[in-house]
């Protein structure tokens, strides 16, 4: 798309895109092309000599009964962290989209934690859960349960997925909101003269019609599970205890930096590429068709 | 448009009608509240006691008196037993960071942007389609080629090497377009007819014309650039140009011999800065939010 009218500088135009190009090319398109080529190429222990191995190196990464647990891992993590952050979201939403006193103060206090970095908001569910200092993990421990998520594994996977989806539902309630406000006035009001109640006009004419925003979010919260929760992850268990919360991202973190697998590690890249990809795509699918409303 | 909306009467038909509903509707909300609240009462108490309290597993729910204590011992030395940055140093890195990479990018992509929207020139759709595709190019899947490559460039270690690589951005970049063709062309034939140059136009209308979008993305960069933190991690080994986040989860160290009180204090410290300024900046954040994702 173009508008009409436009200024015939033959030079200007590309000396205001210069700086955004040059950083795309030196720190976006020249790494990510590196990390296709690496995926390809196997070193060996001392770094010496390098050998073109085509796909080996993912052969051997799907091939791996560790690689499997960790896309396990990630799938897990990511189904939970988006049905909580966005079940919850969705309810706050509902509930303050009624006319109510006071409305515009529980949307302040319920946005902030978008402020929150996943780092932060580790260590905060640290003194949740942590089994001798956190209030709810020595209230657990208190009630006879055996609550230590440093060591049991599945524990630790319920901390990091509360403390990732603590933090989303503020993103989530904000857009669920506008999403309700968007929905015409006449429609709900009509539903209410048909004598529906609440609930099942909730889910036979506002759920529906908030269906782009429901999908949107969706993509938007795998995305956050998969690549932006690093900091959570690193914070509170460091992938562990055993490779219990490792996901993807973590994984290759650990292949690249400690292991300083450099194949393995850029095979992983490549493959999150490929996710990122498709869930940018779907994304930008759904807003061609965001014809709802 | 929502105010509007709800200034006439009840929503969803029920509300405002039926006081039991709308004291269930506050229940719940309140209950909402609370438990984003929880963890934050938790570190903000604990800050104000001291290691002992803290390390016995007492969790104090009210205040104590060591809060100048902790706070002046974090500010100026931060976790001695580490032999740790004070906080003092790494709040200002990242608030250099964060300060950079935000005005970085609103710099670079509104004037990419104004180049794709307002001239015709050979390739404008290829160099559009190149800044829309590192959308898919999150730091998170090239760190250690890119590390590399700052790395080649002798930027470890440096602010440089920390923003540079972070501050390109196509959602900028597209949501600046996206506002530049809803300027209409009569304003541009007038600029033009008045005898106004493009950068001209840029200065004199199209950037008064973008305060506002300028100011919800400040609220939405900056609270990115503050949070970043596996970038951060692999670029800076140095502790002079060490951030509050690295820092922060340097300080819990192994969790055996941790600082509670001391974590809890730089806690606060670290959560300040971009929670204050999303609820100072609400409404410009809220606006920009919504408008930039779609």
């Amino acid at each position: 798309m173009q508008r009409k009218a436009i200024f015939n500088n033959k030079l200007l135009p590309y000396l205001l895109l210069a700086p955004q190009l040059v950083i795309t090319f030196v720190f976006f398109f020249w790494p990510a092309g590196e990390a296709l080529w690496y995926s390809f190429i196997r070193q060996d222990a001392f770094g010496i000599s390098k050998q073109f191995v085509w796909f080996e190196n993912f052969t051997d990464l799907f091939a791996d009964p560790l690689y499997h647990q960790v896309i396990l891992n990630t799938v897990i993590f990511s189904a939970a962290v988006t049905a909580l952050a966005m079940s919850f979201a969705l309810g706050f939403a509902v509930l303050a989209d009624r006319h109510i006193r006071g409305k515009d103060g529980y949307r302040t206090l319920l946005i902030w934690p978008y402020a929150v970095a996943p780092a932060i908001a580790a260590i905060l569910y640290i003194f949740l859960f942590h089994p001798d200092i956190g209030l709810i993990g020595r209230a657990l421990k208190a009630a006879g349960i055996a609550w230590n998520y440093t060591l049991n594994g599945k524990q630790a996977m319920f901390v990091v997925v509360l403390a990732a989806a603590w933090k989303q539902v503020s993103y989530n309630f904000l857009f669920f909101l506008a999403g309700l406000q968007s929905i015409p006035r006449s429609v709900l009001e009509a539903a209410a003269i048909d004598g529906a109640s609440p609930l099942h006009r909730f889910r036979t004419v506002i759920f529906p019609l908030l269906s782009p925003t429901t999908f949107f979010l969706l993509v938007i919260n795998i995305t956050y599970a998969f690549f932006d929760t690093f900091g959570i992850i690193d914070a509170l268990t460091k992938g562990g205890p055993g490779n219990a919360t490792q996901t993807l991202i973590y994984r290759a973190y650990i292949d690249g930096r400690v292991n300083l697998d450099l194949g393995s590690s850029s095979a992983q890249s490549v493959v999150l590429m490929i996710a990122v990809m498709a869930l940018t795509l779907v994304q930008f699918r759904f807003i061609d068709r965001k014809v709802h409303y | 448009m929502a105010e509007a909306r709800n200034s006439i009467a009840a929503p969803m038909g029920m509300a405002g009608s039926n006081p039991r509903a709308d004291m269930l509707t506050h229940i719940i909300l309140v209950l909402g509240v609370l438990l984003f609240a929880l963890p934050i009462w938790i570190v903000l108490m604990g800050s104000t006691h001291d290691a002992g309290t803290i390390g016995r597993g007492d969790v104090p729910l009210l205040p104590g008196a060591e809060a100048a204590a902790n706070y002046s011992a974090v500010w100026s030395q931060g976790n001695m037993r580490r032999a740790g940055v004070p906080v003092s140093t790494m709040m200002f890195n990242s608030a250099i960071m964060a300060l950079l990479i935000t005005f970085g990018k609103i710099a670079i992509s509104i004037i990419s942007a104004y180049a794709v929207a307002f001239f015709a020139f050979p390739g404008r759709m290829l160099f559009f389609w190149a800044i829309f595709i590192t959308l898919m190019l999150p730091v998170e899947v090239r760190i250690f080629p890119t590390f590399q490559v700052v790395s080649d460039l002798g930027l470890v270690n440096t602010y440089a090497g920390l923003i540079v690589p972070l501050i390109a951005s196509a959602t900028a970049t597209l949501l600046f377009r996206q506002f530049f063709l809803t300027i209409p062309d009569e304003l541009v034939e007038a600029a033009k007819m008045d005898g106004a140059g493009p950068i001209r136009f840029f200065k004199d209308v199209v950037l008064p014309l973008s305060a506002t979008n300028t100011a919800a993305l400040f609220v939405i960069l900056f609270v990115y650039g503050w949070n970043q933190y596996l970038w951060p991690l692999l670029v800076t080994t140095s502790t002079h140009v060490e951030t509050i986040m690295v820092g922060i989860v340097k300080m819990l160290g192994s969790q055996g011999d941790t600082e509670w009180h001391l974590v809890m204090a730089t806690t606060v410290l670290a959560l300040l800065p971009p929670v204050a300024i999303v609820i100072l900046m609400q409404r410009w954040f809220v606006k920009g939010l919504v408008e930039t994702e779609k």
